[in-house]
């Protein structure tokens, strides 16, 4: 054999090396549900699903190849790059439905909220294994500084949904570090005497001329939907409603592929992106929806199991949270459908279309892949 | 105070957080799990229930319109279709650009943007409305061939009312129009909202009024699947509509042509009765007006003209004007003194020409009276004194107690909206119907006026024409009809039978006497004139109403301003041994009843037995009658 094809077999070996099967085979089985649930929400965006999938997965081996210590290296650069795109945003961004996410940098339209998805927990995952053994007080509260500013920057977009997902992703990296419950109880305490006290005095504060200073006007109005759904039956309560009719009336079976009828005679709001979990709890009915339940249980064990055994607290916080925020997604999105949450624009991971959140998470999973190879690769 | 850890005790605490983590992730699923159950188990009838109700739509099929037909099938009132331009204004972005592209094709006159403004206010957003009706089929076709231009608008097919002989007969056959807020109001009273769900039309006048239900069909429905823009997607079932019945009249319209063109310019009244039956062969008010101005929403400016006449067209004279019936009165004056006894057909009297009463001189048209009036005399002459005294020997009880049976001063129950009771004068209705004291109390002088038709005696000329005609059948009362039949969509005819309201007994020799002395009235008497030459017996008495008392002057009829001239009476029956019409005719401002109203009797007559028509309305050609009522 020549230099040239052993040189290629050995990326090759590399490359088929970094794949985890069990990841692989959880990935595949979701995008493939994906694609079935496509072909019946909407069959004209089969095509560009499937090219959306095939980046993602492109982007997911390449990661996957990378060494997780050459990946925390990039944090710091990514994590400011991302942070200065945000303040750009902020200040020179593109308005779209009232609110400005995207930065046109000349090529291409970007979204930098999307980068600190990742940026985040690999910044925070990278600085506290550089404070491994030291990790205390002032560590925590620098760890809390650089989670702030940024979520910050994309609370003011505004846009509640990624900065709930970027604020969790930094979070679970600070939980899995080590944060003291003396300090995670008081806020969890405060967070939910808080929500507790928007519900119970839901009635008082959603009256239209009550100003609510920390939140949007349209963050107020989601919120105060899910109090009371039939309070704006026409308007966002309308979402909500016709996504529970259309889960409960899936029924245990479903009512079939292609054959929903909240789907089909266009009820269902979003039925392709954020509300597609109730396309398919309509059509495959309760069966679908466990199914589904499983598959990304499977994900987040696959996930644990690879934190659990990585081989530098580095890898360890950035498994952790990752899976986490995997996690994140799914609740966060089948909660908002099925009304137990208020409406958030947060994806179902893998399943929901559009590419830049599917290259993102799958960019997630490619982490994972990466911790679990650098695990191999140092017992061999 | 940083605790610092050695990277063992790290990795054990990670792996406590990871647990922690865990059971938090399985809390969460646990959760949705659970709220996936509770959708999907416990409540799924409940969000089925919910998803059908909104995927299924019920739309109404709108039933095809009864027609109306006289007694002969002549059509008075039908549907056709024909081609409408609607706009669904949901589907339309800029309304008023749509319209005035849309005009450029196919012609839109002002009225039509007013008339579609005027719709669209009243309907929902996702209603097609009409913006032009009664396309021709070139306009159909200039705008199919630029449909694409106009996403939102299209051309359908429609069933339209149509009353194909205009303003004959519009009092009877009334009018439909579209549907306000009070008549939804009056069918929600019914709880017949779901029968019109999708009628844009409802009887609003005459017959189209008061065979609402009959004429309007059952709605039916068709069962479509809809999507989230409530458009339908495809159909599930259908229960196809009942159209609604048909109706025939007892109505003769040729006898009602010849009896308003009788009337000419005049305003009158007149309505025929067949007495064995209590239908009515004809009835008209003059002036009439165009039913089919109402169809498609009546424009301001015909209303105005309809509305602001003084002649009020509108008004349905026929069954809502009382009118003294003066001495068409006489006849059943008659009747009544014989039936209670207060007269017999022996008696006679001396007619000095007046009939003092309470220091007042009650005058006889006659200078110097009848001479010896019996009661065949009285009515051929209409001899005032005669009744004076009749009236005074009855008094007004007992007059009331007759007059009241044959349906003096109430509603006869014809079947067509809107008619009034009448006055039948009584101490009794005085006192209802004044408040102050003094104004309640009933005067014998009072009673002496009534003798005559005159004083506050106010009948319809149906009452007038109906009681004759129970006079003519040995007192049998009929309710008064204009249907006879009613045929339904499975083709079942349903008669309306007459509906006899009561008998009245009477001595048939009085009957007789009353009834040979009403023949002669048109042989030798005031209507003598009209019915020269006539080949049939008929029996008739004239009336003149005073619209305008002259104190103490004569009332001579040129001096009077034409609005305060006297109205003219005239009933009759006829063939006079077994009628087979019995009719009751009023002149506005006629003058003597034998001038105007008794040649519109004879004209009407006339055809009903020997279907001869004139050429000419009955004019004021009788001018040199006698004027000795």
């Amino acid at each position: 054999m020549s230099d040239y094809s052993v040189h290629l077999l050995e990326v090759v070996r590399r490359l088929l090396r970094a794949l985890d099967p069990v990841l692989l085979l959880v990935l595949l089985t979701l995008m493939g549900y994906a694609l079935v649930i496509m072909g019946s929400a909407s069959p004209e965006r089969l095509d560009s699903q499937l090219l959306h999938g095939a980046i993602a997965l492109m982007t997911m081996w390449v990661v996957a190849a990378i060494p997780p210590q050459r990946l925390l290296g990039m944090a710091l650069p990514l994590y400011l790059l991302g942070t200065v795109l945000l303040v750009g945003v902020d200040l020179f961004g593109e308005v779209s439905k009232g609110a400005r996410r995207w930065l046109d940098i000349g090529v291409t339209r970007i979204q930098p909220s999307e980068l600190m998805k990742i940026a985040m927990p690999l910044m925070l995952a990278w600085f506290f294994q550089q404070r491994e053994g030291r990790i205390g007080l002032r560590e925590f509260i620098v760890a809390g500084l650089m989670l702030v500013v940024p979520v910050g920057l994309i609370l003011v977009q505004p846009d509640l949904g990624t900065s709930v997902l970027v604020a969790a992703a930094g979070f679970y990296v600070i939980f899995f570090a080590g944060l003291s419950w003396k300090l995670i109880v008081p806020v969890a305490l405060v967070g939910i005497v808080g929500i507790g006290s928007i519900v119970a005095f839901g009635d008082t504060i959603c009256q239209p001329d009550v100003d609510w200073k920390v939140m949007r006007e349209y963050q107020k109005h989601r919120v105060c939907t899910l109090l009371d759904p039939t309070q704006d039956p026409l308007g966002k309560g309308f979402h909500i409603i016709q996504s529970t009719i259309a889960i409960g009336s899936g029924g245990i079976t479903g009512k079939g592929w292609q054959n929903g009828t909240q789907t089909h005679l266009s009820f269902l709001p979003e039925r392709h992106t954020d509300f597609i979990f109730a396309v398919l709890s309509e059509e495959f009915g309760l069966v679908g929806t466990l199914v589904l339940l499983a598959t990304y249980l499977l994900l987040l064990v696959r996930g644990f199991h690879i934190a659990l055994v990585a081989p530098t607290l580095g890898t360890r916080l950035l498994g952790g949270a990752i899976t986490m925020i995997f996690f994140t997604y799914a609740f966060v999105n089948m909660g908002m459908v099925s009304g137990i949450l208020p409406v958030v624009g947060v994806p179902l991971p893998f399943i929901s279309y559009g590419g830049t959140a599917l290259v993102t998470l799958c960019l997630g999973v490619g982490i994972l892949m990466s911790i679990q190879r650098s695990r191999i690769s140092k017992q061999t | 105070m940083a605790e610092f850890r050695t990277p063992d005790q790290d990795s054990a605490r990670f792996r406590r957080r990871v647990a922690v983590a865990a059971l938090f992730v399985l809390v969460c699923f646990g959760l949705l799990a659970l709220r996936f159950y509770y959708l999907q188990v416990k409540r799924h009838d409940y969000y089925l229930t919910r998803a059908e109700d909104n995927r299924i739509a019920l739309l109404p099929t709108v039933p095809k319109r009864g027609t109306i037909v006289d007694r002969n099938g002549v059509v008075l009132a039908r549907n056709y279709a024909a081609y409408t331009l609607e706009i669904t204004p949901s589907r339309v972005g800029d309304l008023e650009a749509t319209i005035d592209g849309l005009s450029e094709i196919v012609p839109i006159e002002p009225r039509d943007r007013r008339r579609f403004r005027k719709i669209l206010e009243e309907s929902r957003n996702f209603d097609s409305v009409p913006i032009r009706t009664r396309l021709s089929d070139e306009e159909v076709a200039r705008f199919v061939a630029q449909r694409y231009r106009f996403p939102g608008v299209e051309v359908q097919a429609r069933l339209f009312r149509d009353y194909p002989l205009g303003a004959t007969a519009s009092h009877i056959i009334g009018y439909i129009g579209r549907i306000n807020q009070r008549d939804v109001d009056r069918i929600e009273e019914r709880g017949e909202t779901a029968n019109y769900r999708g009628s844009e039309y409802i009887g609003k006048a005459g017959l189209e009024q008061s065979y609402e239900a009959e004429l309007h069909g059952q709605t039916g429905f068709e069962q479509v699947e809809v999507n989230a823009g409530g458009r339908a997607v495809r159909a599930l079932a259908r229960s196809p509509a009942v159209p609604g019945s048909d109706l025939e009249l007892t109505l003769d319209i040729e006898l009602q042509k010849v009896a308003e063109a009788a009337f000419g310019k005049r305003r009158g009244a007149l309505v025929a009765i067949e007495p064995e039956t209590g239908g009515v062969l004809a009835l008209v008010s003059t002036p009439t007006f165009d039913p089919n101005l109402f169809v498609e929403g009546i424009s301001t400016q015909d209303w105005k003209e309809l509305n602001d006449s003084p002649d009020h067209p509108l008004l349905n004279r026929a069954i809502f004007s009382a009118y003294p019936p003066g001495s068409t009165f006489k006849p059943f004056m008659a009747l009544a003194g014989l039936t209670t006894g207060k007269r017999t057909l022996g008696y006679a009297m001396a007619d000095p020409g007046y009939f003092n009463f309470g220091g007042h001189r009650f005058m006889d048209d006659r200078v110097g009276g009848h001479g010896m009036v019996d009661i065949h005399k009285s009515i051929v002459v209409s001899c005032n004194t005669f009744y004076y005294q009749l009236a005074n020997d009855l008094g007004i009880d007992a007059i009331a107690g007759f007059m009241g049976p044959l349906g003096f001063g109430a509603r006869t129950g014809i079947d067509l909206p809107g008619e009034a009771e009448g006055v039948l004068p009584s101490p009794e209705w005085k006192r209802k119907r004044f408040r102050k004291a003094e104004l309640q109390r009933w005067y014998g002088g009072e009673t002496i006026s009534v003798g005559i038709g005159q004083g506050y005696n106010a009948y319809t000329p149906v009452q007038l024409a109906n009681a004759l005609a129970a006079v003519v059948n040995d007192g049998k009362l009929f309710r008064p009809h204009l249907v006879r039949n009613v045929l339904d969509a499975h083709g079942v005819k349903r008669p309306v039978a007459p509906e006899p309201l009561r008998t009245i007994s009477l001595n048939p020799a009085h009957v007789a006497a009353v009834r040979s002395a009403m023949v002669d009235v048109n042989k030798s008497g005031t209507g003598a004139r009209a019915f020269r030459g006539a080949p049939y017996e008929v029996g008739g008495k004239t009336g003149t109403a005073q619209v305008f008392s002259l104190k103490g002057g004569k009332y001579v009829e040129g001096r009077v301003s034409e609005r305060l001239r006297d109205h003219s009476w005239f009933i009759a029956y006829a063939p006079a041994d077994k009628p087979k019409i019995a009719l009751a005719v009023l002149v506005e401002n006629g003058g003597f009843g034998a001038q105007s109203a008794a040649p519109i009797a004879r004209r009407v007559i006339d055809y009903h037995l020997l279907k001869s028509r004139a050429d000419q309305p009955a004019d004021e050609d009788a001018d040199a009658v006698e004027s000795d009522e």
